[in-house]
């Protein structure tokens, strides 16, 4: 019985003081004051266009296609690439060249309908078909999305030195 | 000088309204205007971004003080929608009624001692009864609109404006009760003495109770279920678009200031200065006019309005109205019976 009565007691004591707590907006004001707080706090916006965030050297963007140092393409026609790609991205036409050897004479992939998941980069047997760190680019025209086995090869002339250090970076976990 | 004030005299009354009008609309459009931009920087800031700061004049950025321009520019080039089946008179009308009472109540206002437009016995009366005009506009705008979630926006908000109108009402009926005036000088020049004289400290729970209840009557968060982004897109205004969904804009912040302003004025003091009676400072700040102490009274609440939407989260509906009905009405009949006791007891340092 007297249990009973101390433990209502201590009940109507906390509900009394939530009460007050309520009534005075207590809460509230330590809300305002977190806020108040971060008023001054160092901001973490970047700004980009002078500002960027910091690549990863397994960054997929903008494809491009490799040379050997001799000015050979890389590319061997395999069509693993055109195999793997799950957006049924590439296209890839081969025939011999007059030299014997096998090479593509179309080598397109649509920018729109990759999925930039880079299966095609893994798949490649030589290190031809590479996905580069460029990620600022747009199209102006209907058709520009397709990227021509011509403008994958000058993007990968372009960054071959840095496309050549992150394969080296990466080599020891690929 | 002298042929200068003769020739303000010598002015027909009208002109001279007309000036004074001027006088005070120019400023309080820019103000407006730059109250958009300092929500969008400080509400940033407490989010720990940093909002715009792009758009400058003259080719220079200045941390995007050219935004509001920019802004206002898109704004008036942008097209007028009218939808399908909507009333097109009170669709027009209705931006029109919630900024012209906005823009109407500062008619009273007392921005130093006599500057002021028309120095009205009844300026309380007066400003109760065009800020609760308002809510007409509101309501005309989401009838209008011939949408639901328009019309879902207007129920909410006259619900709400109703509700709180009431605890505002009476929030004020202890300030005049305290002040024993209408007038607005006068309730400013009863409250002078010292920082401790102001009403805010005898009447701080109507304080509280007209502060909160300012900011749901402005609709602003956290009692903005009449916008309810999250809920129903944005509420009243939804269908409203370039000029028109503008001046809806233009009052709600116009409202905000102005319900800072008279928070200012009613508890604080209005032009008094916060040293009044403190013996080295006084004299010391004796140059500053009054106008520039109304105004750092009226920027901190305005302030406050960015504070409390960046920390507060939406009330829910129910909630609302316990708070206003439950909570703030008992509260302020009470403490109007509390001030009237102090008033009749003459009791120091108040009503002495």
């Amino acid at each position: 019985m007297s249990l009973g009565g101390s433990i209502e007691r201590v009940d109507m004591m906390k509900s009394m003081i939530n009460y007050f707590r309520s009534l005075f907006l207590f809460e509230l004001l330590r809300g305002l004051g977190l806020t108040g707080r971060y008023l001054f706090a160092t901001k973490v916006t970047l700004n980009y266009p002078e500002e960027k965030a910091p690549v990863s050297p397994r960054f997929r963007g903008l494809h491009a296609l490799r040379r050997y140092p001799n000015g050979e393409e890389r590319c061997i026609a395999c069509k693993l690439c055109e195999a793997v790609c799950p957006a049924l991205a590439i296209t890839i036409e081969a025939e011999p060249r007059d030299d014997g050897s096998r090479r593509t004479t179309r080598y397109d992939i649509d920018l729109f309908k990759c999925i930039f998941c880079g299966f095609c980069e893994e798949s490649c047997p030589v290190d031809s078909i590479v996905e580069t760190r460029v990620y600022e680019y747009h199209f102006e025209n209907r058709g520009e999305q397709i990227m021509t086995k011509q403008k994958l090869l000058e993007i990968g002339d372009k960054y071959e030195t840095q496309l050549a250090a992150d394969r080296a970076a990466q080599a020891a976990v690929r | 000088m002298d042929t200068l004030v003769a020739f303000w005299n010598d002015l027909p009354v009208v002109v001279r309204i007309l000036i004074g009008i001027v006088a005070i609309m120019a400023p309080l459009m820019v103000l407006v205007a730059y109250y958009t931009y300092a929500e969008r920087r400080i509400i940033g800031a407490m989010q720990v971004r940093i909002g715009p700061n792009r758009v400058g004049f003259f080719g220079l950025r200045m941390a995007g003080l050219g935004q509001p321009i920019a802004d206002a520019v898109k704004l008036m080039f942008k097209e007028i929608v009218l939808p399908t089946g909507a009333n097109k008179l009170l669709f027009l009308i209705a931006p029109l009624i919630s900024i012209g009472p906005a823009l109407a109540a500062w008619a009273v206002f007392p921005f130093s001692p006599g500057l002021v437009l028309a120095d009205i016995n009844a300026g309380l009366l007066y400003i109760l009864a065009l800020t609760s005009m308002g809510v007409y506009g509101v309501i005309i705008a989401g009838w209008a609109s011939n949408s639901k979630y328009a019309f879902l926006g207007a129920l909410r908000s006259a619900a709400q404006i109703v509700s709180y109108e009431i605890a505002m009402g009476f929030a004020l009926v202890g300030v005049l009760v305290a002040a024993g005036s209408l007038n607005l000088g006068q309730i400013v020049e009863s409250q002078s003495g010292s920082a401790l004289h102001w009403f805010w400290l005898p009447l701080l729970p109507l304080f509280m109770i007209y502060w909160i209840s300012g900011v749901a009557e402005t609709n602003r968060a956290p009692f903005d279920v009449a916008e309810g982004e999250s809920e129903i897109v944005a509420g009243f205004h939804v269908e409203y678009s370039g000029m028109a969904f503008a001046v809806f804009f233009l009052a709600e912040y116009a409202n905000m200031i102005l319900i800072s302003a008279l928070t200012a004025l009613m508890f604080f003091g209005g032009w008094l200065s916060p040293f009044q009676g403190v013996p080295v400072l006084d004299e010391a700040t004796a140059w500053v006019p009054g106008f520039f102490w109304l105004l750092l009274k009226t920027f901190f609440f305005m302030f406050a309005f960015l504070w409390f939407r960046a920390t507060f989260p939406r009330y829910r509906y129910d909630q609302i109205m316990r708070l206003g009905w439950k909570v703030f009405i008992p509260i302020t009949i009470v403490w109007i019976v509390v001030v009237a006791g102090m008033k009749v007891g003459h009791v120091p340092w108040w009503f002495d």
